[in-house]
């Protein structure tokens, strides 16, 4: 029990001095371009299709993406597998049923399972759970231009590691300088050719990590290119009404406002 | 109705009479769509109906977001993640619901500080400024309230915190957070008892803008001149103001379209710009997160509560004088709901004989000052208590006060205020030149 409180108090203290505004150490997040970053950036499908075999092959050894319909890897602007392919994919997980009181092979419309590991944290909103972006001063207002850096901030824990390791309390703790206070208890989770793509794209260790990092966006974020859409059809359509109603209001006030006194 | 003289409804087909006769309620549309305003309103006048959108935005979204989410402390976060997954346009409902407040939040500052620069709360408007206080207060809570529905970590942190401001006072202070929290903690008790305020509350606000309204359609719109519409007669009014349909009710569409434009981009491409990582987590009462930060809107006053800690001079004062009841914590607790108070008591603290910020050459720069200090003391509250900040901190929060309470009154009796026109058409004419009547 103490260990528990021990461990989730490390890591809380870790993990929340990461979304703190000005940590006293201030944990490096390395800018990465993303496809999908600005209004008019878009999910590469084929990034997160490869995401999601790193995933599926290292991370989901231990956590889990319980928010996450397995269904929704068919969805346009995520993934986007074809029907047989997510059905073949969910039956690879177990599911507990609780109407059969047993186990059965996942379908379509389950969620992924939880994490296997009591200290792996569920990675479903990882992406935007974190922020990587604090400055300037610790006003947030780089977010603005470079985003909250939540998937910039995964490719550099995945990326961040020293090599160097110490034992505290019984743990292993791993050198990292992308994680507040530069120790994290997880180990490197990839090292490069971890994965055998089947697109042939490299796999080497950051592509690999941008990869992931790309399907833990679409995980965090899946309405995300509907969202976009929404808004910029909303946009363009408040400029057009706003011109309008600027005209509009300049027609009906004409009559009382003469020429600008400044003008005359 | 006392009021600026203008023309009323007058029933004139027989149906109408019959209503007329009976309820008159196309007479109050009528007078409330025709009323006589100002016609030199600038550009500061349009947050009012910003904030009418926002009510009646956040209220449209809340009851389709209600039907959705499941109050329990095991089961709301999921449900907000249900919500934006799998519920149609839930995603944008849930984005445009948070987001929401910040909007109604940014307008409702840039309303108030209008008002404070006009002198909109000076006779006879003061009714129209309290109800606008209390509006404020209600929006407070319903905001604070409403955060902690997701059940994030800053939802429940948060929450513990400001409850945990009610248990600083002396002897009641305990019993009345158990009773806020319906238990000894921030628990599920307290959840149900917040989903049940926030979906109350906002219906109280509206109530109490149509008294906001009442008041201020009762003593007429104030103006960046503060000078009074002419009331003499009707023809007199007339050289001062237009009818509020069309003419400002056109100007107002438009600046909300130009709002609604930059509030669209922020929720489609940014909608967490403005939230907090954190609230991603799922509330753990075991894991404290290092800094617990309020949402932006709140930084000011949480900056003010945290300013005061143990070893400034006038808490060890208050300590000493009270015999220990004032300690820190509770000192913090009256300077926040305090700095609030003296904002709400300005139409008596304010001396000057001159109504608009406008005529008073020295008050322009206290005011400004003033803004910057509610900036300085946001960006404080954003940061952890500590050098420098707690220093800042303690410099903002003592404007604040002396703005209120030294600055005001005194100005009032130091500062020999400039001319302001002699009527609004005046105003209205030296900015667009002399008078030209329209044609018809």
């Amino acid at each position: 029990m103490f260990k528990t409180i021990t461990l989730s108090a490390i890591a809380a203290l870790a993990l929340s001095a990461g979304a703190a505004f000005a940590a006293g150490e201030e944990a490096h997040t390395e800018d990465t371009d993303f496809s999908f970053e600005g209004p008019f950036g878009a999910f590469d499908e084929h990034q997160l299709q490869r995401g999601l075999q790193v995933y599926t092959e290292v991370c989901a050894a231990c956590h889990g993406l319980q928010y996450v319909a397995i269904r929704t890897l068919a969805d346009e602007g995520g993934p986007h597998l074809p029907e047989d392919q997510v059905r073949a994919y969910a039956a690879n997980f177990d599911v507990f049923d609780a109407e059969l009181d047993d186990f059965r092979p996942a379908t379509p419309n389950d969620h992924f399972p939880k994490s296997n590991v009591s200290n792996a944290p569920d990675l479903s909103l990882m992406a935007k759970a974190r922020a990587g972006f604090h400055g300037p001063y610790g006003t947030g207002i780089n977010q603005f231009f470079k985003g909250i850096g939540g998937p910039e901030h995964i490719v550099s824990i995945l990326t961040g590691y020293t090599g160097e390791t110490k034992e505290q309390a019984g743990t292993t703790f791993y050198e990292n300088h992308a994680f507040p206070g530069g120790w994290i208890s997880m180990p490197p989770p990839l090292v490069g050719d971890d994965v055998t793509y089947a697109d042939g794209h490299s796999a080497d260790l950051h592509h690999e990590a941008e990869d992931v990092a790309a399907f833990l966006m679409w995980a965090a974020e899946p309405k995300m290119m509907a969202r976009k859409h929404t808004g910029f059809a909303a946009v363009l359509f408040l400029i057009i009404l706003s011109v309008l109603l600027y005209l509009t209001n300049k027609r009906i006030w004409a009559p009382y406002k003469g020429k600008h006194k400044a003008s005359t | 109705m006392a009021g600026i003289p203008h023309d009323h409804y007058e029933p004139k087909t027989g149906a109408e009479k019959w209503v007329h006769s009976r309820l008159p309620v196309i007479g109050l549309l009528y007078d409330t769509l025709f009323i006589p305003t100002p016609k030199n309103l600038n550009w500061m006048w349009i947050w009012g109906i910003v904030l009418a959108f926002c009510l009646a935005l956040q209220i449209a979204t809340g009851i389709v977001l209600v039907m959705h989410y499941t109050p329990h402390v095991d089961l709301a976060f999921a449900s907000v993640e249900h919500i934006v997954r799998d519920v149609n346009g839930g995603h944008m409902l849930r984005y445009l619901h948070a987001n929401g407040a910040s909007l109604f939040f940014f307008a409702v500052y840039m309303h108030i500080f209008r008002g404070l620069y006009y002198g909109s709360y000076k006779a006879p408007r003061e009714i129209t400024w309290i109800v606008g206080m209390l509006i404020y207060l209600l929006m407070m809570a319903t905001g604070f309230m409403g955060y902690v529905l997701p059940w994030g970590q800053m939802s429940f942190w948060g929450a513990t915190v400001i409850t945990g401001l009610f248990g600083a006072i002396p002897l009641i202070g305990e019993p009345i957070q158990t009773w806020l929290l319906g238990g000894p903690a921030v628990d599920n008790a307290t959840l149900n008892r917040f989903f049940s305020l926030h979906y109350l509350l906002p219906f109280v606000i509206a109530g109490l803008v149509i008294v906001h309204i009442w008041a201020f359609h009762t003593t007429g719109n104030n103006n960046p001149t503060g000078v009074e519409v002419r009331r003499g007669s009707k023809a007199e009014a007339e050289k001062d103001t237009l009818p509020f349909w069309p003419y400002f009710v056109i100007k107002d569409l438009f600046a909300l379209a130009v709002v609604l434009a930059v509030f669209f981009a922020i929720v489609g491409f940014m909608p967490n710009f403005l939230g907090h990582p954190d609230n991603y987590i799922e509330a753990n009462p075991l894991a404290t997160p290092a800094h617990i930060v309020p949402e932006w809107y709140f930084l000011p006053f949480y900056a003010i509560l945290r300013a005061f800690t143990g070893d400034v001079w006038i808490v060890m004062f208050a300590n000493w004088i009270t015999a220990g009841i004032v300690d820190a914590k509770f000192f913090g607790v009256l300077a926040m709901f305090g700095a609030i108070a003296v904002m709400a008591l300005v139409p008596w603290l304010d001396t000057s004989s001159v109504r608009s910020g406008r005529f008073r050459p020295m008050f322009k720069w206290w005011f400004a000052l003033l803004c910057v200090d509610f900036v300085v003391l946001m960006w404080c509250g954003a940061m952890p208590a500590e050098p420098p900040y707690s220093t800042i901190s303690l410099i903002g929060a003592t404007y604040w006060f002396a703005y209120f309470l030294v600055i005001l009154p005194l100005l009032g009796v130091i500062e020999k205020p400039t001319t302001p026109p002699a009527t609004i058409e005046d105003d209205f004419a030296s900015h667009y030149g002399p008078k030209s009547k329209p044609a018809e």
